[in-house]
């Protein structure tokens, strides 16, 4: 994934929206606040979710964070192979490391998240 | 007041060190990452700057007979050169601090925890006396990096004077780093061979960035919390503090009853005579999230006490803790955030390295 094209949830999540499927992750910000990553705990499938919603848990070696999905509709998948390997998160935010599809409810998008320019001033503006 | 800073601060910070507050000093919690730096410690060699913790030495020919008192282990027992590890109690057998003694021909010296250098100074000048001793807190003057992995004597020999690789394990020696004195200590706190280097603060950089050049990791305080975890030894203010014992903590091999006298020895003694108390234990938890201090232990669907310390630990791939649990426990279930994991009881050290 390209992270200009990209939206972001001041939570730190990014997404990518094709068709009706939401694909999103962590921001590489996120994960190097984080530190190495030891373990996801991702949604089941069939789980609605709403933006904002607390739908898992991200742990590193020092710390752990809820996930929260960046928009309204169905968890369809989660990504096995980071819950099996959870440094492909620190490798990789925007590739392997992606976590969770979402099926986009009817009417809904990501425009109430950040573009890339957006989360950055934020980011900044957060003072890490 | 602010936080103190290392003679190695900046030095961090061009690292790329992250840093966090400890015992009132401003350290590098990591740099790369804290597995990749775990794992560089157990398959070769990792650099930590310990100079936050505090370094006293004591002069006059009554430093042994105040040593002796407030020491749980002998320091009368020890040779020149050696290091014991013992702990400092209260009257009530409670643990002070976990300290390090060093006994040189013409004096002594301790290592004490950071946040514990300001009691333990104040400890012994209260129980001084009229004894002929003076105590020099050189903890400000100092830098203290310990090199530790299995690649540590390879690397380092030659960097000093004298050899260092016929050390014995818990000796020290002085000798001179670029024509200047130090002291290096076959000592450390991640359950791998290694060494602790002291040199003056005006040489902490030219040392570090020697000992970088050579291929040596820096380490940030979460590969040494991770390291000493999985060798199962004790941090204080988690499995150490003024309510825990040295015997219910697992520490009785450094308590000389045989010693005529020294503070705690007589509550030690009836604490001895009980066996129904809580010890501390390893446990081995289920799945890879880690249980953090404070996580409720339960035991027959009952909270019955607290982890001391857990984490995911990067050698052993694996979710482990320590607790103080009712001699006898074999398993027990930890709370993490809501959810009751089951944990086995194991023997400790979780690791112990290759001989």
């Amino acid at each position: 994934m390209d992270p200009k094209t990209l939206r972001y949830a001041k939570s730190h999540e990014w997404a990518a929206v094709a068709g009706d499927v939401c694909t999103m992750g962590v921001t590489q910000h996120a994960a190097e606040l984080l530190g190495d990553v030891t373990f996801l705990k991702l949604p089941k499938t069939g789980l609605a979710v709403k933006p904002g919603q607390d739908f898992g848990e991200i742990e590193s070696v020092k710390s752990v964070s809820n996930l929260y999905s960046p928009v309204a509709g169905e968890v369809i998948e989660v990504n096995a192979k980071a819950v099996d390997t959870p440094s492909l998160v620190n490798e990789s935010p925007y590739g392997d490391g992606w976590l969770v599809k979402i099926r986009l409810a009817s009417g809904a998008d990501t425009g109430h998240l950040l573009d890339l320019s957006g989360y950055e001033t934020f980011v900044k503006s957060e003072g890490h | 007041m602010a936080n103190l800073r290392t003679p190695l601060y900046d030095w961090h910070l061009s690292r790329k060190g992250r840093m966090v507050p400890f015992g009132g000093w401003e350290m590098p919690v990591q740099y790369a990452g804290i597995i990749e730096e775990h794992k560089a410690v157990r398959t070769g060699a990792g650099m930590f700057d310990v100079s936050h913790m505090a370094r006293l030495s004591f002069a006059g020919a009554d430093a042994l007979s105040l040593i002796d008192e407030v020491f749980t282990n002998s320091a009368a027992g020890m040779k020149d050169f050696q290091v014991r590890y013992g702990l400092v109690c209260n009257e009530a057998g409670g643990i002070l601090d976990d300290i390090l003694v060093y006994r040189w021909p013409y004096g002594w010296a301790m290592v004490v925890n950071a946040s514990n250098r300001l009691k333990i100074v104040d400890w012994l000048n209260a129980r001084k006396g009229t004894r002929q001793v003076e105590i020099s807190d050189q903890t400000l003057d100092t830098c203290m990096i310990a090199v530790q992995g299995p690649k540590a004597v390879e690397l380092c020999e030659g960097m000093f004077f004298d050899k260092i690789g016929d050390l014995k394990y818990y000796y020290a020696k002085p000798t001179r780093y670029k024509d200047v004195g130090c002291v290096v200590s076959r000592t450390g706190y991640t359950g791998d061979d290694g060494f602790e280097f002291m040199v003056g603060k005006n040489q902490a950089v030219q040392l570090a960035d020697e000992l970088l050049a050579k291929g040596i990791v820096p380490c940030g305080l979460g590969a040494r919390d991770t390291l000493r975890l999985e060798a199962a030894m004790p941090l204080y203010g988690h499995e150490l503090n003024e309510t825990i014992d040295p015997l219910s903590a697992g520490l009785g091999w450094a308590v000389k009853f045989e010693k005529p006298s020294f503070i705690g020895k007589d509550a030690l003694l009836s604490k001895k005579a009980d066996t129904s108390k809580p010890v501390r234990m390893g446990l081995e938890l289920q799945g890879k999230r880690a249980a953090r201090e404070g996580s409720p232990v339960h035991i027959g669907g009952q909270p019955v006490s607290t982890v001391t310390s857990g984490s995911f630990v990067p050698t052993l791939d694996k979710s482990i803790a320590m607790a103080m649990l009712p001699p006898g426990t074999t398993s027990c279930e930890v709370d993490i955030r809501g959810t009751l994991t089951p944990a086995t009881v194991v023997p400790l050290p979780f690791y112990k390295r290759a001989k």
